[in-house]
């Protein structure tokens, strides 16, 4: 049974459908991309997956049991961590305490412990501390714990989102644009790091990218979206070839070449921030 | 300086050290013109033409022109002094000349057409003020006054920084004495002290001898304090020696913080009991604002049903339910404003933002009506009030603990405990939990964090804090009115806890003495203390928007971002340091 | 695992919690105006009289709420000296009509009478811009990329300076705006009784509410200005001066304000030094029901917090026989903010602009 199973997922914002009857699977295991043009809909499947949207009609499981109508925490608390687009660190908090967020579902210290600082809140306290250096060391951020978030290099930003995604020792791990914006020598820094992740940790990892290489190199699956839609779905080797594929990238002016280097990718426009969802004082979604 | 020697020729005239940058020096005198205008028709000018700063040399309102004479040369004169000292002189006097000038023509406007039927201030009084001079009379005085002070500005302004920096802080230290020169002797007349305190303090004002001894103190303190430079040397003394000088010093601040309202006498004493609760006040919402983010302007909401829970329960007059101890109603006070922040809390902690601010506002303002209404009159007592709330220690009036002094104490004693709880709670779970809510909530939640609860333990032990200061306060003052609910506490602990900087303890403890203690040292000034409040906040705001004494990584980040990033190899040693030193 | 049953059923709480407090308020209003309905204590004409007391008090709460949701909508700040701008703008027209009236023209007919109001309405849209732009310059200014916090505390600063400076230039008493005789009577306006003050109210409020509305959409400044709110930062790529619209946003949302002093001392009189604060707090909510950063919005929520604050307290609870509702109209002005920030955080009409992001 696949660990991550979207049966005719739908989210339209007003008259906009963003995601558009979207079947989709995930072996345990596995990693696989999401990729399509611009305003494809891909983060907005990533906002359903996580609990920022709920969809309109069709529904999510995860390991067999329903999670599009969770909470994004209760989502976390299931074992799937997400990456932004745009990086989302805690900016004036350091390394170490963005990381030590990351573990917030598998610490158990009350309020009433940390005022008197119980053994066992201590305890607790100094094994997440471990825990947040050994994530540093892994992502390769050794000696930085103690930066401010918003103080670190853009590489080294997106590296820490990881080891904050990686702290909630998730099942399936969410990346969006991981690579966005670094050169070829990070992008393939990164690129070993999500097959370490997998292959070492058995993480499941999925991702959005823009950069063909990483997706065409790391992939096992890639599913393509267009207008919200799927319009295919294989193996690199088979979407390479897709026609439906070729025409959707090339029917725009700043389509990347499939085959060839990504184009120097900016922000996309589509979810620059994450929903406002249905409480806050949110705007018009327009 | 380096942009201007780049590129002369896109800043006509400014900084060239060969022009005299006129335009400048004009804008200045401009400014400060309207600001002297502003001064007399406000009405410091006049008001204080009588209360004098030195007795018989001179008064509080002369001194606020001539500051502003001063300080305007002072400001224009720092561009042209680099050029030569005479001619920074010189634009002193011109600055000072034309400041002074606006006054003239407003003094010959005054006579020309009745401004007072506009401006109350605008009287016969401070005409006759503004052309009074010491040699001469008439309209020319406030340019002839404004040139000479201005060109002595500018005469300080050249000496070398070891004679200036000692003359603008012993001047510096004129105003402040001479400002607090009459609270200072009150409670010096019944210590042996009382013939110094007669010598160097008026009634109202340093006595000329005074004067000088302030002066000369300031002066000599300053330049030895510069010479000898005492901090840079016990930082740089290895760890074990400082923690020899700095333990003492320590000590020190923490016996004149305890025995201050004691050697201060009644006043002081009660002053300072205000700043202590408004301490509590800001610790409980430094944990809902500063370390949580959310903005509540209804604090006084939880103040009040702190106050009017201890009055229903122990007050023996009317209104009064229970004639219990004030101890034994304090943890209802608590409990019932942390019930309430419940109540209040849940419906409104889905609101973001600016929103949530106006929102507990609204809740505030609510309670505030409520409170004064004939509906709730039958219970609160509305207008009347409820008397005869008990004080915390029931000891005879002539015990050292009476009155205000135990209320201090008290209130301090909470503050410390409240501070302790949000040190320890910031390196925890749930403090890191709020932090990460304050910086991007939509992240935070996506980590597990759970919005709603954790925003509501933040909104309810901040408003049991309040509560509990609600309570203190009421034992301070005895009674509880309708009246004495008010938005401007809610917006003054905002403000202390934003002005001391954000999730800062030190900081609160500052923002409450300059928000709180000074103006309630400035009771003479009573029409102009708020004036004074609001021009604080936004001249502490632009000047350090991170806020007076910002936190630990508050700071980091607004100042020192390069050496972080450049210096990678050394932080190894921290990450670990700091594993030791934040777990035991 | 425990931990997160406490979780679920805390949960589960806050949603009952959350329905029954809303089935509350909904309990309240409806019982609520049905018992006094019944009571047959207000005869029709009486409830008349709050529609129109309603209405002028709520067409001066739009006036001001336009200044902050226009400021809101461009900085996502709460200007909170703006209630002093029109504290402001009541002095400077009230002693621009004073003036007028020592030359008689108060008293020579209702043309001559209107045009004199209409100067000092001039005159104290001048003194209200002036004073908006003074704070915009040295109290937000500097602060534009502070944290969100501080410009707020700024503006409480700048709002207790002005509001004391007033008070020491013209005391603490209470001014008495001079008013033409034919403004005090009643108009005869079919159903609703409203003296003629009201009608001006009304009428100037929504006259120049509406000038506004087309200049902001029609004019290039207007297009400016809202280029601004949607996206600074694209809006200076495609050579707009953000700065200047952010200046004129202050200037427009004064002038407004100035006018609603004069306005508002016309109507009831009385000016003085705190005058501005009830209202100002009273225009933002009025601002945030009607949606913020929309200038529609801005007239139907003051209309609708002016109408629920006069008929509101008297409908909703004197059945109940709470004594002396006319207390509680700022209690139930408030009541109504919150839920509306609750229920329908985007206002009546919705925002215009796009969400801050945090």
């Amino acid at each position: 049974m696949s660990l991550l199973s979207a049966k005719q997922v739908t989210k339209r914002f007003g008259g906009l459908t963003a995601v558009s009857e979207l079947d989709f699977e995930l072996e345990e295991g596995s990693i696989a991309s999401v990729i399509g043009p611009n305003g494809a809909g891909k983060t907005t499947f990533f906002n359903c997956l996580t609990g920022f949207f709920h969809v309109d009609e069709g529904s999510i499981t995860f390991d067999g049991r329903p999670i599009h109508t969770l909470r994004p925490d209760e989502v976390a608390h299931y074992g799937i961590s997400r990456t932004y687009q745009n990086i989302r660190l805690f900016a004036s908090m350091t390394a170490i305490e963005n990381i030590l967020v990351g573990q917030h579902n598998h610490m158990h210290a009350t309020w009433m412990g940390a005022i008197v600082r119980t053994p066992a809140q201590r305890r607790e306290e100094r094994a997440a501390h471990v825990e947040a250096l050994r994530l540093l060391d892994f992502v390769g951020l050794s000696g930085r714990g103690d930066s401010l978030a918003v103080k670190l290099p853009y590489g080294d930003q997106r590296r820490l989102e990881v080891a904050r995604a990686l702290a909630n020792k998730p099942r399936l791990l969410l990346l969006d644009e991981p690579t966005a914006g670094m050169n070829p020598s990070e992008t393939h820094q990164m690129t070993e790091l999500f097959r370490q992740l997998r292959d070492d940790l058995g993480i499941t990892v999925l991702l959005i990218e823009h950069e063909m290489r990483v997706v065409m190199d790391i992939s096992e699956k890639i599913t393509v979206l267009d207008y919200g839609r799927k319009i295919a779905e294989g193996t690199p080797a088979e979407i390479q070839k897709n026609q439906l594929v070729i025409e959707a990238y090339l029917g725009r002016a700043t389509a990347p070449d499939e085959a060839g280097p990504a184009d120097p990718v900016g922000p996309t426009e589509e979810d620059e921030a994450l929903p406002p969802s249905d409480r806050g004082p949110s705007g018009s979604m327009t | 300086m380096t942009a201007v020697a780049i590129q002369p020729t896109d800043m006509p005239g400014a900084g060239a050290a060969d022009t005299w940058n006129l335009r400048r020096v004009l804008q200045i005198s401009v400014i400060a013109g309207v600001v002297a205008i502003y001064l007399c028709l406000v009405g410091i000018v006049p008001v204080f033409a009588e209360r004098p700063l030195i007795v018989d040399v001179l008064e509080l309102g002369q001194a606020a022109l001539l500051i502003t004479f001063g300080a305007a040369s002072y400001l224009a004169g720092m561009d042209q002094v680099k050029a030569s000292w005479l001619r920074a002189v010189v634009v002193g006097a011109i600055v000072g000349a034309i400041t002074g000038a606006f006054l003239t023509g407003l003094v010959l406007l005054g006579e020309a057409i009745d401004l007072r039927s506009v401006f109350l201030n605008a009287s016969p009084t401070l005409y006759a003020l503004l052309t009074d001079g010491i040699v001469l009379t008439g309209p020319i005085v406030p340019i002839v006054a404004g040139a000479i002070t201005g060109a002595l500005a500018a005469v300080i302004l050249g000496l070398p920084s070891a004679i200036r920096v000692p003359l603008v802080i012993g001047l510096s230290s004129l105003l402040f004495f001479g400002l607090f020169a009459g609270l200072l002797r009150t409670p010096m007349l019944v210590t042996p002290l009382r013939d110094v305190a007669r010598f160097m303090f008026g009634s109202e004002g340093l006595t000329a001898a005074g004067a000088a001894i302030v002066f000369v103190v300031s002066v000599g303190t300053t330049a030895i304090v510069r010479r000898t430079k005492p901090r840079q040397r016990v930082n740089a003394l290895p760890p074990r020696q400082r923690r020899l000088v700095v333990g003492p010093l320590g000590l020190l601040v923490l016996a004149l913080v305890l025995l201050f309202p004691l050697a201060m006498g009644p006043f002081f004493a009660q002053v300072i009991a205000l700043v202590a609760i408004f301490v509590l006040l800001g610790m409980g919402l430094n944990i809902t604002l500063g370390l949580a983010g959310l903005l509540d302007l209804g604090f006084v909401a939880f103040f009040a049903v702190g106050a009017y829970t201890v009055a229903l329960l122990t007050s023996t007059a009317e209104y009064g339910l229970a004639n219990w101890g004030f101890w034994e109603a304090v943890p209802f006070a608590v409990l019932f404003a942390m019930l309430f922040g419940l109540i209040l809390g849940l419906p409104i902690l889905r609101i973001r933002g600016d929103y949530l601010a106006i929102a507990t506002l609204g809740f505030g303002e609510i309670i505030r009506i409520l409170a004064g209404s004939d509906l709730m009159k039958p219970i609160l007592g509305g207008p009347r009030g409820i008397l005869n709330i008990p004080k915390p220690l029931d000891v005879p009036p002539t015990h050292w603990l009476s009155g205000p002094v135990q209320i201090y104490y008290i209130a301090l004693a909470f503050a410390a405990v409240v501070a302790f709880i949000a040190w320890r709670l910031r390196s925890s779970r749930l403090g890191r939990s709020w932090m990460a809510i304050r910086e991007d909530e939509d992240v935070a939640e996506g980590m597990g964090v759970n919005l709603v609860q954790t925003k509501l333990l933040a909104y309810m032990l901040g408003g049991a804090f309040a509560g509990l200061a609600g309570a203190i306060s009421a034992g301070l003052v005895g009674s509880i009115f309708a009246s004495s609910i008010q938005l401007q506490l809610s917006i003054n602990v905002a403000a202390i806890v934003i002005v001391g900087g954000m999730g800062s303890i030190p900081g609160v403890v500052v923002g409450a003495l300059i928000l709180v203690g000074l103006p309630e040292l400035f009771r003479e000034f009573s029409d102009y203390r708020l004036l004074f409040y609001g021009i604080a906040l936004m001249v502490i705001m632009i000047l350090r928007p991170e806020g007076l004494l910002p936190s630990r990584v508050t700071r980091r980040e607004l100042h020192t971002s390069r050496e972080l990033a450049d210096v990678p190899d050394s932080e190894l040693v921290t990450d670990e340091e700091r594993r030791e030193a934040s777990l035991p | 695992m425990n931990a997160r049953k406490l979780d679920r059923v805390t949960d589960v709480a806050i949603d009952v919690f959350m329905w029954s407090f809303k089935a509350v308020i909904i309990a309240v209003v409806v019982v609520g105006s049905v018992l006094t309905l019944l009571s047959g204590t207000y005869t029709p004409a009486d409830w008349l009289e709050l529609v129109g007391a309603g209405l002028t008090q709520g067409s001066i709460y739009a006036m001001i709420a336009l200044g902050y949701t226009m400021v809101y909508g461009i900085l996502r700040m709460i200007n909170f000296a703006h209630g002093e701008i029109f504290m402001a703008g009541s002095f400077g027209g009230y002693f621009a009509l004073v003036a007028l009236a020592s030359t008689g023209m108060l008293s020579q007919g209702v043309a001559v009478s209107l045009f004199a109001i209409g100067l000092a309405i001039l005159a104290a849209m001048a003194v209200s811009v002036l004073l908006a732009v003074g704070v915009e310059r040295i109290a937000y200014r500097p602060l534009r990329d502070a944290p969100r916090l501080v410009p707020l505390i700024s503006a409480i600063g700048a709002s207790l300076f002005l509001q004391y400076s007033f008070r020491g230039f013209f005391g603490s008493g209470l001014y008495a705006y001079p008013t033409p005789d034919f403004l005090k009577q009643d108009a005869p306006i079919p159903l609703l009784s409203m003296r003629w003050v009201d009608v001006l109210v009304v009428v100037a409020s929504l006259a120049m509410m509406t000038v506004l509305y087309l200049f902001v959409m029609r004019s290039k400044l207007g297009t400016s200005i809202r280029a601004v709110s949607e996206d600074q930062g694209t809006a200076a790529l495609m050579g707009i001066d953000a700065n200047r619209a952010i200046v004129m946003t202050f200037v427009i949302g004064a002038a407004m304000a100035g006018a609603a002093g004069v306005l508002y001392g016309l109507a009831f009189i009385q000016v003085t030094y705190f005058m501005g604060v009830i209202p100002g707090i009273k225009a933002f909510t009025a601002a945030v029901l009607g949606g913020i950063g929309n200038v529609p919005g801005a007239l139907l929520g003051g209309l609708f917090l002016g109408l629920i604050e006069a008929i509101g307290p008297t409908l909703f609870l004197s059945g109940f026989g709470v004594p002396a509702t006319n207390q509680l109209k700022d209690a139930v002005a408030f009541t109504m903010l919150v839920l509306v920030l609750v229920f329908r955080p985007s206002g009546i009409l919705g925002e215009r602009v796009t969400r801050s992001r945090a």
